[in-house]
């Protein structure tokens, strides 16, 4: 589904990623960690389609696509979706503008017609419902003044409207309580699917409680150097990341 | 003979054949129209030397040639589509010339007295020529001396002391794509009494390709603890020359609350004055511009705090696209003895296009001690931050620079009461966004939600 093969970013002249490689097939979650400054949100940057980050080597496909070439809403509208650790705030655009401009995108895409209007109230009253979030919210301008929680948890709900084909989570668990992790667990684990992939960019292993990932990978100065299962992340956890810094180094 | 005393005489000549046709008048009238035409001869249109009209060029409408109408025929189903889906007392000029089959005043409540002006100096033309000029005379500006001249139809509307009008006012301007371009001086006069309440809209629009000018004097007397409400919808034809002049007077405890919303007009002047003269007075002025093409707007606002415990806010907000010219001057003037007043003021732009172009400039003249006031004027692009967030979630470039747009104005926009005018300001303002991707769909969406 997704193949990133030895990718090399450099931003703002000093190389951030050295040679990446890294698959998800469909119906996997991947889990991708590492220490502050390994390169883990460059990762999900340069997929989604940020500004000033320049490849200098390797490539990115998704679903046989060169995602280098696809403009930023272009990959969105293919299925790849990426949810912020910092999500933005965008005065005045309420967010039900957001879900249904960002909705018939995606149709018009596939070359299907807008969302009528019944079908879409239903759709979002039902999401909003599961991620605990009460309907007013709809109205209010996209993540302006929302807490923390507030802002991952419409992430999710962004992810749970769109129903991406790859969900890539950019330290989705920074700054939760542990009832908004659980909420936001729930959310990712709703989107597992047979037919989509899901990318947790994480610090901390504490998600991986809620969300088991199928496969781990540590993030060491801009290369995969650890692959494993789940119980990889129990390792890290338990021994945090000096002792593979220290085997990389060797 | 110069070029500017050409247009001059171009005018005044109008005038005289305007006064061979009419009827005898009440002297004051004949004295009044005497004096607008003389002090309008002796100042000129005004040039850009002026520090008032620094950045407005009004020759579009000093070379023009415009005749004045002589009816006010307008077919009642392009009418319907052009007015306000509000359920109104409405009274309609038509290149300023008074439709009485466009207009509905048959359920007037008690206590209140709206009537076009032709018909009111009929009935008692003195009740009429006290108030008339008292705010705005024919000093105020070249164009209000023209006005003046020229005046011989518009609205009058009285409030008897606590009368409440529940439902809006709707002062409707068309303008007719005529064989010929013609002009028209309304003069609105509004008197509300005591404790009264009103909401008036004053609302400009007409034929696509018409290209009129309209030159409004509009005087509003408020007496103690009265409430007026007043839009001013600008939906002008791009071809429209539009100047106005529109003041206030505010006695003890009134509330004046202003909504300037311009998106019409291919030049358009607006000046805006209150004068809060009695404690407790306040009023806020709102306002929202939108240009495009080669479209000017300027707006010139004035406060003047002339007594303690009075209370002005302001907020204006521009959207420039193209090479339209956007103009915001608001000055707050604060009396010596005027203490413990507030005076807060804001105008925010947003620049879509390199080559257009605002000029903003907060004044104050503050000679009391004790007071609060603040200003602030910004400028400044699309935050693209917001457009890479939006983008990231599959909507296209030019859609995200639209939302953004409407979330400009929204601000402006969340503080009207009546939704029919907001929702047809939103409505306007996304159809008006370059290569649109359903935005009124969006809208729509969200009125719809809230409904439920």
């Amino acid at each position: 589904m997704l193949e990133v093969k030895d990718l090399h970013v450099t931003v703002e002249g000093s190389e951030i990623l050295k040679g990446l490689s890294l698959t998800v097939n469909a119906g996997e979650v991947h889990a991708i960690m590492g220490p502050n400054g390994a390169g883990k949100s460059t990762l999900s940057a340069v997929i989604a389609g940020k500004d000033g980050y320049e490849v200098t080597a390797g490539s990115i496909t998704f679903e046989g696509r060169d995602v280098l070439e696809m403009e930023i809403e272009e990959r969105a509208q293919a299925g790849l979706l990426l949810g912020f650790q910092y999500p933005v705030e965008i005065p005045g655009v309420k967010n039900i503008y957001l879900l249904k401009a960002a909705l018939n995108a995606q149709r018009a895409a596939r070359g299907e017609g807008e969302i009528p209007a019944p079908e879409f109230m239903k759709l979002i009253k039902e999401k909003v419902a599961f991620m605990k979030m009460d309907t007013s919210f709809l109205q209010r301008a996209v993540n302006e003044g929302f807490s923390g929680g507030e802002k991952k948890r419409n992430e999710i709900l962004q992810m749970l409207v769109l129903q991406p084909r790859l969900a890539m989570l950019d330290e989705i668990d920074s700054g939760l309580d542990i009832d908004a992790m659980r909420v936001v667990a729930d959310g990712v684990n709703s989107l597992r699917a047979e037919d989509r992939g899901i990318l947790l960019v994480t610090h901390y292993q504490r998600l991986l409680d809620f969300v088991v990932p199928d496969k781990v990978h540590v993030l060491v100065d801009g290369r995969i150097v650890k692959s494993g299962d789940a119980g990889l992340a129990r390792e890290l956890e338990a021994r945090g990341y000096e002792w593979l810094l220290e085997e990389t180094a060797a | 003979m110069s070029d500017v005393q050409n247009d001059v005489t171009r005018f005044l000549d109008r005038l005289a054949e305007r006064a061979a046709s009419r009827g005898p008048e009440p002297t004051w009238i004949a004295a009044r129209r005497q004096a607008g035409a003389a002090r309008f001869e002796a100042m000129g249109f005004p040039h850009r030397r002026v520090e008032q009209w620094k950045y407005t060029d009004v020759r579009a409408i000093a070379r023009g040639d415009f005749a004045l109408a002589t009816d006010g025929e307008f077919s009642q189903a392009s009418a319907a589509a052009l007015t306000l889906p509000i359920e109104a007392h409405r009274l309609t000029f038509v290149d300023g010339v008074f439709s009485a089959a466009l207009s509905r005043l048959d359920d007037l409540p008690a206590g209140v007295q709206l009537l076009p002006l032709s018909q009111a100096l009929v009935e008692n033309h003195e009740a009429v020529g006290g108030p008339l000029g008292r705010l705005t005379g024919v000093e105020f500006s070249p164009f209000s001396a023209l006005n003046t001249a020229f005046m011989e139809e518009g609205a009058v509307l009285r409030l008897a002391p606590g009368t409440v009008v529940e439902k809006p006012i709707i002062l409707q301007f068309l303008s007719r794509a005529g064989e010929a371009p013609v002009m028209s001086h309304p003069r609105i006069l509004v008197e509300a009494g005591g404790r009264s309440q009103a909401t008036v809209i004053e609302h400009h629009v007409g034929e696509e390709a018409a290209t009129n000018f309209t030159n409004l004097v509009e005087e509003i007397m408020l007496d103690r603890g009265a409430i007026l409400t007043h839009y001013k919808l600008q939906e002008a034809p791009l071809g429209d020359l539009h100047v106005a002049s529109i003041q206030v007077e505010q006695a003890r405890d009134s509330r004046f609350t202003s909504f300037n919303l311009n998106l019409g007009g291919g030049l358009v002047r607006t000046d805006l004055v209150a004068d809060l003269n009695g404690q407790g007075a306040e009023t806020h002025f709102n306002g929202l511009f939108y240009g495009q093409g080669r479209q000017h707007v300027d707006n010139h606002t004035l406060v003047n705090h002339n007594a303690p415990y009075t209370f002005s806010d302001e907020n204006y907000k521009g959207i420039l696209d193209d090479r339209a010219h956007g103009v915001f001057n608001g000055k707050v003037i604060v009396k010596r003895d005027s203490q413990k007043i507030e005076a807060y003021q804001n105008n925010a732009n947003l620049l879509l296009s390199d080559r257009a172009e605002i000029d903003t400039k907060p004044e104050l003249e503050i000679y009391a001690d004790d007071v609060k006031c603040s200003h602030g004027a910004t400028t400044g692009q699309l935050d693209e931050e917001a457009i890479y967030a939006l983008r990231t979630r599959g909507i296209d470039e030019q859609t995200a620079r639209g939302l953004l747009t409407l979330a400009f104005a929204g601000e402006v926009m969340e503080q009207v009461d009546l939704e029919a005018v907001s929702e047809r300001v939103e409505l306007a303002v996304a159809g008006k966004l370059p290569e649109r991707f359903n935005l009124a769909g969006l809208v729509e969406t969200a009125v719809a939600l809230g409904e439920q």
